[in-house]
């Protein structure tokens, strides 16, 4: 059993949340200083879904500055969740799935790290660890569920079977899981956190509600008018959020949806390094990509205007 | 493996009979690869008004031919969708029970559908080989109205017991399914490289029903880690046609997945 009692407190949660400042004031600021606000041993949802919309430049900020102890839950867990492991950050991962997609094969670090015990995968049906998060959206400690019983999740995870109180049958009561911190990357916002998502929202509007913490980097920041003039459109309040970072391609190599696509050679470069080299080969990454440039400028310029404009063209392509 | 003759290849193979499952007025709640390549195939033979429903929080994708999804969560999945309500919000879709099919492949299966995505050998905690998990697999089975799995059929994939059971298909036979909770579904068919199976309604056991052109129950058994039961009134499958296998090819030119 890796559930842990923090993890669906609902009431400890609701205390958090009353005792927080829940301002319509401004939440720009700088990437450095808003993956401060992670601290050792917190748990950490990561918004988006496998290389969609994945937060990767607050995942970046945040291991540079070598945090320990962390949890971190994600419903598809892609390479981030091997460069946590590698960088020696996480102590426990939540997810339904780990690796990157049909043609890149098991992942070796989940292999190497799971197998050894060395980093525990609490694993959850996609569903479930979606109501984990919605559960604690809205602020309660489980849902009912017709999923996952009569599997071996349920055995592993110590999640519990209940009896309707009505119908006499029986649920899974799925736990909430209140995150500490979100890390989430959306199309837009206003400098006050108002946030709009294009395409499908993934879990990022329930986990925005889940945490006690709500880190959001944005494409483009719009004026207040134009979030005003689409309201319908913004699905996480500004109130939810605590710190807003401008960070234009803030998800790439990952896609953000209708703006650009992913770059699956990357990934197979990735792999590549994994396959000849094992861990190594993701902490040489981590040097290159994650550690070394200064400046998410810098970062992309590891990758090259032509790429970026290239992967924009697909993006808006598969809209169109 | 057989099914491979006259150019035919395991996932055209896969697509092709796992199409001929699916009626028109339903909906499908598939994943990337065969599944997502025999809906597809459907919605253009014999079930226009099928609807496609992807773990991504998809429903009602057109794929573009030529530009299918490597995963279930990117906009390739997505074009052209009638509706984006959400990962949580389309499995809830299935648990609601608008979910008539769902496609799911499996590493290692039983006698009883039972499916292991998760860890081999070892103790979970520490296994031989861990595997990527649940993810929406699961689901998929608990709460759809039917399940069909689609899979290459070899000796380790169907094995005499799993190691842990991702996704729960009859559990250990009988009622034990829905006295664990699981008052709906099941596994109907598995379509596999060899034949297909359907479950005697009794024990839950599977049972080859039909056999692809060219394969003998003694090559099942062969390459079946458990006791085959064969139907009284075993079929052979339709070979794939012309135009089923030109639909797949023109769907994914690069045969990418086929």
């Amino acid at each position: 059993v890796t559930i842990s009692r923090r993890e669906y407190d609902f009431q400890a949660a609701r205390r958090r949340l009353e005792a927080k400042a829940k301002s319509a004031g401004e939440k720009l600021t700088t990437i450095d200083e808003a993956a401060a606000r992670v601290k050792n041993s917190d748990h950490v949802a990561l918004g988006g879904c496998l290389f969609s919309r994945t937060p990767l430049a607050l995942v970046r900020a945040l291991l540079r500055r070598r945090p320990t102890g962390l949890s971190i839950s994600r419903n598809l867990l892609c390479y981030e969740g091997e460069w946590c492991m590698v960088a020696g950050a996480v102590d426990k991962i939540v997810t339904s799935w780990m690796g990157i997609g049909l043609p890149w094969g098991l992942s070796k670090i989940q292999r190497e790290y799971v197998e050894s015990g060395r980093v525990p995968m609490e694993e959850w049906s996609h569903l479930a660890l979606g109501l984990r998060f919605r559960a604690a959206a809205m602020g309660v400690p489980f849902l009912p569920s017709l999923t996952m019983m009569g599997s071996s999740l349920v055995d592993v995870g110590g999640s519990k079977i209940i009896d309707c109180p009505y119908t006499g049958e029986k649920l899974l009561a799925v736990p909430a899981l209140f995150p500490d911190v979100a890390l989430l990357h959306v199309h837009r916002a206003d400098r006050f956190g108002n946030c709009q998502i294009d395409g499908y929202p993934h879990m990022d509007p329930d986990i925005a509600r889940a945490a006690a913490t709500v880190l959001v980097t944005a494409e483009e920041i719009v004026s207040e008018e134009e979030i005003r003039l689409h309201p319908d459109r913004t699905v996480i309040p500004g109130f939810a959020v605590d710190a807003l970072v401008h960070v234009p391609y803030g998800s790439y190599p990952h896609e953000c949806y209708g703006l650009y696509d992913a770059e699956p050679d990357h990934f197979s470069t990735y792999v590549d390094g994994i396959n000849r080299h094992g861990a190594a080969g993701v902490q040489a990454y981590l040097d290159r990509y994650v550690y070394g440039p200064a400046t998410h400028a810098e970062y992309l310029d590891l990758f090259g205007e032509a790429a970026l404009v290239d992967a924009g063209r697909r993006g808006r392509e598969l809209v169109s | 493996v057989s099914g491979h003759a006259n150019g035919v290849s395991a996932n055209e193979l896969l697509a092709v009979m796992g199409s001929r499952e699916l009626k028109d007025n339903t909906t499908v709640f598939a994943g990337v690869g065969a599944p997502m390549l025999a809906s597809g195939l459907a919605q253009r033979m014999h079930a226009p008004l099928l609807t496609m429903v992807i773990e991504g929080g998809i429903v009602g994708p057109r794929w573009k031919p030529g530009s299918l999804p490597i995963s279930t969560n990117e906009m390739r999945a997505a074009y052209r969708a009638q509706m984006l309500p959400g990962i949580t919000d389309a499995f809830l879709l299935a648990q609601r029970g608008f979910l008539d099919v769902g496609f799911i492949g499996g590493a290692q299966i039983d006698r009883y559908g039972n499916l292991n995505t998760s860890a081999i050998g070892g103790s979970y905690e520490r296994p031989k080989v861990r595997l990527p998990g649940s993810g929406g697999a699961n689901d998929i089975i608990s709460l759809c109205r039917e399940v069909i799995i689609l899979t290459v059929h070899e000796k380790r994939r169907f094995s005499d017991t799993v190691d842990f059971i991702t996704s729960p298909g009859w559990l250990a036979g009988r009622d034990t399914r829905r006295k664990s909770g699981l008052l709906f579904g099941g596994v109907a068919r598995v379509v596999t490289t060899l034949g297909v199976f359907g479950f005697d309604p009794e024990s839950r056991r599977m049972r080859l029903e039909a056999l692809h052109t060219g394969v003998s129950v003694d090559e099942v058994k062969a390459n079946t880690g458990f006791e085959v039961l064969v139907s009284d009134t075993l079929t052979t499958t339709k070979p794939p046609t012309e135009e089923e296998l030109g639909i797949l090819r023109m769907l994914d030119p690069a045969r990418q997945f086929l």
